[in-house]
């Protein structure tokens, strides 16, 4: 019922602007930004400015339940809206909408993967973003400037390479640069000298790379959605899924009350079998901690994202002035969101291996996010067993996955059926074991 | 220059001890035991910075880690960013210049962005800029901020960072009164006490006030204090020492600062205790009125700091602004300085007469609000409007004030600790509420903001600490000479609109109450969103002056209780801590160790090229001479080992030895194949699956005794190999009676390959019968070679005949040498890891780094009989299977002949159908230049691939297609001739 | 940094460890008695409690045996079990 109506297009295509025109678009942002009505607001001293999305009282059925106001389920509201003209639609979130890891991540956007699978999905969330700032009226401060991986061993290389050619069939780049040329591009690159512990070998720049700013990515899809009639419910915790007689998702229950939908889409990075277990769904995630912490601020000294596999850790900085820094992830399950000194030493360790001149900066802040990842490592978006139910799960570096996860999970909650991008991504690639392994030929066990 | 506001008499400071500084370019006199900060104020420096957006005129605003007003930057050796002037102690000859102000903070070009505040309101860069891009304004925005510079070079030589493990029963964070009363009631009863305080002296707000502790003034109560704790052997005391952050099991991060000459410059302590007590004292928080910023503007707390502690008037005529009466005890110690108070305004109603019974000349304005400040650069006089009756605009002429909007517990490491705060009405602040079984919250970190609760306060949690442990404290309390109860009426900020955009609720960022109403109205009404939307508290400073102003703005934004709009998350660190103390002293191979065999050294010396070679070994790639390309040497190496004879270290791979009764039932289950009908002194190659059905390892396992094996692994996999089987026995099959021991390191072999390989062993003397039929290839024997106790092993990662005689590691460089001796009439050849990577291509042997990707398996492989099917159960057959049925394509491994000879395909290149830009079906898993075939030789895993045998894939690199005819993977004697001979 | 009960070193730092993932199901001594989805989930589904996991770790640089623990996810703290 609810998708019949929706595009007269064939599935997937969703490039243009779909069944929401151009127009329609405008219309739905209550309010341009821009430097004109900005000047225009100085006048009034800044009064004129209505709230960027409003609320709604919470209804007891929609057609959609997001369940999740982060990153992914944000951005999979707005395209339910603008490519499926899905408007029946509400978001729910515990806490504050852009709150979860979409809050708390290192910003980097990339698409230097290694699986015919992967990449094409990747290379269209970088896309995505590049164009989302006019799309959105909402500036992400995109800034697209390329990161720099800093090889220390040979078979890094190797496995660089193979990532380079592999993505090259797809439409991503890499291109290998001497040591000569890498110190020249991150002049703070002191460490790693013929004689240290892990010479550098040479650099790797995938120059589609970029950082954005997180709150905007989160705040700019929920003005836009909202626009397009969705409604975002912050403070409103889901405590369980409503199953009916035939065992199919109906509904979810919150500490507010009940609420029916057609169909439930999860996006709550970390907590999904929280809701799926008690549901009796058992799904192939666990969750853990990954955190990152950041410098005070100081004028410009890394203008690339920089990645060091080899040490593990990597680093960008912000337009303030921050080094913004990621390692490891905690290896034990948690649902924690601070950081564990073992790890977060680490980190700082590998970081100062390379930028030895950093041993005087100073730590500003650190936190932690928890994340799901599934056995093998890839994400999941899928329908499940449970008819009515459907999850977007797994994501670590979800957070260059936001635009593109969002428009295939709404592609899957209207249709029904999994975006051409994610076919390979669904719960059924475990029924015979066939994992996607990003990792290449690491094995754990 | 005079140090014109320096007092006469009193203060902590040395006067006998003058001090030379240079701050912005001028040189300034100061005194030990001042601070950067009160040594500027002494000089009668008020404008000292310019801030972060507006680049406003700033001053000192505070005396210790909460100042948001002056950030410096200090050159010379000692350089580093970012620093706040008040925690700077004053030393001979430091140079400073202010973070931001270009080219000073006198005469600022950036100062423009004043003039352009109206269009740039909180977020506004959010609404703006878009066009044509982001990246065409993101340089300059890049260069306006950031603060200071990055440094350019590390430390000096001869700068340390250390860290140090403790381990204590009690930790207390600050020795102010609370906190050297918790330590000290704890350490009496014999806990084992660690103290640490941030500041360089004990004794926290005491230093700042004329108190009396024990019938003495507050400093010496904590001199003499510390004097006792330095008698106890059951205490650690730190001063510098800033405890930073709160982990899981009750660990604590302490970070210590040395001024000193010798020892480290910072050393961080990992600190685990049992319990520990949060004695961190308050902060005093500003009040928001149009202007508050203006240099001159300050905390009362720190005027009294600089009058008491630093002997320095921060100006001649005074303007008092409070809500509470914590601030008599400063108008007090003002008089006594002999500045002179123009005014006190009280934003509380009724309140002049308790203020005139106290100071009886001094003008009172109760009822009124600061409604603005005179003066640019400096203060020249404030405004006030008092409510009582109609609305009265008055203006007093001063050059300072004083402001006290309350105070702010530091609970930043009871909030680090997940525990709850909550709005107390009363004292007009978040208190730490809730119960921990290790922390404890004591004085005026709790709360208790009076002199005398506090002490008592302290004692409390000292007692309560070593109760919770079970000891009998009987704390032993000191009389105090200050015990006013506080009191406190909160005054958030105006009312009126007029003038928000200047009132400051965040002075380090720059953010106004109009900057909070905005965000507010703009719908991001959650305290996380206004922080972020307005960036309010996430600076240096971490807002500690200003972060419940900004609650409250929200609170009365939204009409919410301050209590329900919440906090944001504390997070680590308390205050900002150099990356080199978190560092200590884990640099290069204390961060990534490296293993050595005994021939390490050796092959360093030849000048063997080296590298990292899985597992942390050091190996050797190739051995160049004088000349020689890669290609030239490992070409030459290879020739040697197919045509004479060559030697390698083969040390590193991992060697288990497997023993018990169900030895052969283990490796039955670890590996696809069987060996347990292996017989003594024989040997097989095997390969390890994971129950997921990928391969993890493969290896030749020999049968040494009834129940005894020893395992061969490769070498990046030893460890995870080990792991393995370890947890498998330790959880699935505990009842087996078999053990597995690492003895990778208790065997050290070198390997001798290639046709003449058994003359050299045989040259070497050896008790062992070498010959073909006494000692066949997948055998070994124990023996005597060269004199050493050896087990000499038929095994071939080569293709050739080969022997790897393994000895105890100290028996390995003699043996080596006695090799290469033997060998050198045949030409021996030392070879690296390349030359070997080119023979065993050329023999299709396995490399699991190199041909196995992703679910690859042993059928794929070619190995299908590796996988017998009459035996039962091992590890990942199910899965193997499993997958298997889905049906779907499978990536077969097989050999490459590129069209062109010459062309050596790059290692991981894929291959697509007809070479078109589309999804792969392979990719080159291997690519080698072989001398010895004469040509280029490559495996991949093609899909169907063996079916394709005999017609040609396509190698796409980059734009290009490379054809190459698909091949059996082996390249050099398929029958195994050579290595069985 | 998890201090970890050993039950031969007693409570050791967490560097000492290596983690080995969460406590599953003993290995069926006859994987073929199980369906195929029964054995999928053997393999890929671990318990992902927001609370107590029961999990493993090795004392690798240590007495070199696996320890077994009952952690909070949320707070990290070890829970000691019936059997202590």
């Amino acid at each position: 019922m609810l998708l019949v109506l929706t595009t007269g297009r064939k599935n997937g295509d969703d490039r243009g602007i779909g069944v929401t025109t151009r127009r329609t678009m405008r219309k739905s942002i209550r309010q341009r930004y821009s430097l004109a009505t900005l000047a225009l607001g100085a006048v009034g001293g800044h009064k004129r400015w209505r709230p960027a999305w409003q609320s709604r009282p919470l209804s007891n059925r929609y057609d959609i339940v997001i369940v999740g106001a982060g990153g992914h389920g944000l951005a999979t509201a707005y395209y339910l809206a603008k490519n499926h003209g899905c408007r029946n639609v509400a978001v729910v979130e515990r806490g504050w909408l852009g709150g979860g890891n979409v809050a708390r991540n290192t910003l980097t956007i990339r698409s230097n993967y290694l699986r015919d699978e992967s990449i094409p999905f990747y290379v269209r969330s970088v896309s995505l973003y590049e164009r989302l700032s006019r799309e959105l009226n909402f500036n992400l401060m995109h800034s697209r400037r390329g990161m720099i991986d800093v090889i220390q061993t040979w078979p890094r290389l190797r496995e660089i390479r193979r990532r380079q050619l592999a993505m090259d069939l797809h439409g991503s780049a890499y291109k290998q640069i001497g040591v000569k040329e890498l110190r020249r591009r991150i002049p703070a690159l002191t460490g790693g000298g013929p004689d240290s512990r892990l010479p550098i070998l040479a650099g790797m720049v995938h120059t589609d790379a970029a950082v954005n700013r997180h709150d905007a990515v989160a705040w700019g899809y929920a003005r836009a959605a909202n626009g397009l009639g969705v409604e975002i419910h912050e403070n409103t915790e889901v405590t369980a899924l409503i199953t009916n007689e035939s065992g199919a998702v109906c509904g979810v229950r919150t500490h507010r009350g009940p609420i029916a939908a057609k169909k439930v889409g999860l996006a709550v990075s970390g907590h999904t079998t929280t809701l799926t277990g008690p549901a009796g769904l058992r799904l192939p995630l666990r969750s853990f901690n990954l955190a990152a912490f950041v410098s005070e601020p100081m004028k410009p000294v890394v203008d690339v994202v920089v990645n060091c596999p080899d040490l593990g850790v990597y680093l960008s900085q912000s337009d303030k002035g921050e080094l913004v820094i990621g390692g490891a992830p905690d290896p034990g399950q948690s649902f924690r969101r601070d950081v564990k000194q073992t790890v977060f030493e680490d980190a700082v360790c590998a970081m100062l291996e390379l930028f030895p001149t950093f041993q005087r900066v100073k730590l500003l802040r650190q936190w932690g996010g928890h994340l799901d990842i599934a056995h093998d490592a890839s994400p999941i978006l899928s329908a499940t067993p449970l008819t009515g139910l459907f999850v977007s799960a797994g994501w670590w570096g979800g957070y260059k996955a936001i635009p593109a996860g969002g428009l295939a999970f709404a592609h899957l909650l209207a249709t029904g059926t999994p975006h051409p991008l994610m076919e390979a991504f669904t719960l059924d690639r475990f029924r015979h074991l066939d994992f996607i392994l990003e990792s290449g030929t690491t094995v754990v066990v | 220059m005079v140090e014109s506001f320096r007092l006469a008499t009193g203060g902590r400071i040395d006067r006998t001890r003058p001090l030379t500084f240079t701050f912005n370019g001028r040189t300034m006199r100061g005194s030990q035991g001042d601070t950067l900060a009160s040594a500027l104020l002494a000089n009668g420096v008020r404008l000292a910075g310019r801030s972060f957006k507006y680049h406003r005129p700033r001053g000192i605003i505070s005396s210790g880690i909460e100042e948001p007003g002056v950030f410096v930057e200090r050159l010379g050796a000692d350089a580093s960013a970012n620093e706040p002037a008040t925690m700077i102690p004053l030393v001979d000859g430091l140079a400073a210049r202010s973070v931001k102000g270009w080219p000073s903070p006198a005469f600022d070009l950036g100062g423009i962005n004043q003039v352009l505040r109206p269009i740039l309101p909180a977020g506004f860069y959010y609404k703006t800029l878009i066009w044509p891009s982001w990246m065409t304004f993101e340089p300059f925005i890049r260069q306006a901020a950031g603060l200071a510079h990055a440094p350019r070079t590390p430390p000096p030589p001869g700068t340390r960072f250390e860290t140090r493990h403790h381990h204590c029963d009690l930790l207390v964070a600050g020795a102010g009164p609370a906190g050297l009363m918790a330590a000290l009631t704890a350490a009496r009863c014999g806990l084992r006490v660690m103290i640490a305080d941030m500041n360089p002296e004990p004794g926290g707000r005491l230093l700042d006030r004329r108190l009396e502790v024990d019938g003495k003034p507050g400093p010496e109560w904590a001199v003499d204090t510390a004097a006792a704790f330095a008698g106890m052997t059951n205490v650690v005391h730190l001063q510098n020492a800033l405890v930073w952050a709160v982990r899981e099991h009750n660990l604590f991060m302490v970070r210590e600062q040395h001024s000193g000459t010798d020892g480290p410059l910072e050393r961080n302590w990992a600190v685990r205790t049992r319990q520990a007590v949060i004695a961190t004292g308050a902060i005093e928080r500003m009040l928001v009125f149009p202007d508050n910023d203006r240099p001159g503007v300050m905390l009362a707390s720190a005027v009294q700091a600089y009058i008491n502690r630093y002997a320095v008037g921060p100006g001649r005529r005074a303007v008092v602004v409070t809500n509470n009466d914590g601030t008599a005890d400063v108008a007090h110690d003002m008089l006594r300085a002999g500045i002179d108070i123009a005014a006190i305004v009280d934003t509380r109603a009724n309140t002049a007469e308790r203020w005139r019974s106290r100071f009886p000349d001094v003008r009172v304005l109760d009822a009124a609000e600061p409604s603005g400040v005179v003066g640019r650069t400096r203060v020249r006089a404030i405004r006030a409007i008092t409510r009582s009756g109609r609305n009265r605009a008055v203006t007093v002429s001063c050059d300072f004030v004083a402001v006290s909007g309350g105070w702010n517990p530091s609970v930043q490491l009871w909030s680090q600790a997940r525990l709850p705060l909550r709005f107390d009405h009363p004292a007009a602040t978040f208190l730490p509420s809730g119960r921990s079984g290790s922390l404890l919250c004591a004085g005026s970190a709790a709360g208790r903001c009076d002199l005398a609760s506090a002490i008592a306060d302290g004692a409390a949690a000292g007692t309560e600490a070593a109760a919770r442990l079970g000891y009998e404290a009987r704390p032993d309390l000191p009389a105090a000479s200050d015990s006013a109860p506080f009191r406190i009426e909160a005054w958030w900020h105006p009312d009126a609109a007029g003038g928000s955009g200047r009132a400051f609720v965040d002075i380090m960022n720059d953010v106004t109450l109009a900057d909070i109403r905005l965000a507010v109205r703009e719908g991001y009404r959650a305290i996380e969103h206004v922080k972020r939307y307005t960036t309010a508290g996430m600076g240096l400073d971490q807002g500690r002056t200003g972060n419940v102003n900004v609650i409250a703005a929200v609170a009365t934004e939204t009409g919410q209780d301050i209590g329900d709009v919440g906090v944001t998350t504390f997070r680590a660190p308390v205050a900002p801590v150099s990356f080199g103390a978190i560092q200590g002293d884990r640099k290069g191979s204390a961060v990534l160790p490296y293993r050595h065999t005994p021939l390490t050294r050796w092959t360093i010396e030849q000048g063997a090229v080296m590298y990292e070679a899985g597992a942390r070994w050091r190996r050797p790639g190739y051995f160049p001479r004088s000349g020689e390309t890669m290609v030239q040497a490992v070409d030459r190496e290879a020739r040697a080992v197919r045509t004479g004879v060559g030697v390698y270290d083969g040390s590193p791979l991992g060697t288990f030895a497997i023993k018990g009764p169900d030895a052969g039932r283990l490796l039955d289950m670890v590996y696809t194949n069987r060996f347990s009908g292996l017989g003594e002194g024989a040997g097989r190659y095997g390969l390890m699956l994971t129950d997921d059905g990928r391969i993890l390892d493969d290896g030749v396992s020999f049968r040494t005794g009834p129940h005894a094996f020893l395992m061969s692994t490769s070498t990046a996999n030893a460890e995870t190999v080990y792991r393995h089987i370890r947890k498998f026995l330790a959880f699935d099959r505990p009842e087996w009676s078999v053990r597995i021991t690492d003895i990778t390191c208790q065997h050290m072999n070198a390997t001798v390959c290639g046709p003449r390989a058994r003359e050299v062993v045989a040259a070497l003397e050896t008790d062992i019968d070498l010959s073909r039929d006494a000692f066949p290839f997948m055998t070994f024997r124990d023996g005597t070679v060269a004199g050493h106790p050896a087990r000499v092993a038929r095994v071939s990662f080569t293709g050739e005949l080969s022997f790897e005689i393994n000895v105890r590691p100290r028996n390995l460089r003699n043996l080596w040498d006695r090799i290469l001796e033997a060998g050198a009439p045949f030409g021996i050849t030392p070879i690296g890891s390349e030359t070997n990577h080119v023979l065993r291509v050329e023999k299709g042997f396995l490399s699991t780094a190199h041909e196995v990707d992703g679910t690859t398996d042993p059928i794929d492989l070619g190995m299908a009989w590796i996988l017998p099917a009459a035996k039962g159960d091992f590890i990942g057959k199910r899965s193997v299977f499993l997958r298997r049925a889905s049906g779907r394509p499978r990536r077969e491994l097989v050999g490459l002949h590129t069209e062109d000879p010459e062309r050596v395909l790059p290692e991981g290149a894929p291959i697509t159908e007809n070479g078109r830009r589309q999804a792969s079906v392979g990719f080159v898993t291997a690519s080698v230049w072989s001398g010895t075939c004469g040509r280029s030789i490559a495996l991949a895993l093609i899909e169907n691939g063996r079916a394709r045998k005999g017609s040609d894939a396509h190698v796409r690199i980059g734009g290009e297609i490379v054809r190459a005819r698909i091949v059996e993977p082996c390249f050099y004697d398929p029958s195994g001739t050579a290595l069985r001979g | 940094m998890l201090v970890i009960p050993c039950p031969f070193c007693g409570p050791r730092d967490e560097r000492e460890f290596v983690y080995g993932g969460p406590t599953s199901a003993r290995r069926p001594h006859d994987p073929t008695a199980l369906s195929d989805s029964q054995w999928v989930e053997f393999l890929t589904v671990p318990d992902n409690p927001l609370g107590p996991v029961r999990e493993r770790w090795w004392h690798a640089r240590g007495c070199g045996d696996w320890v077994e623990i009952l952690r909070d996810t949320r707070t990290h703290e070890i829970l000691r079990d019936r059997d202590g």
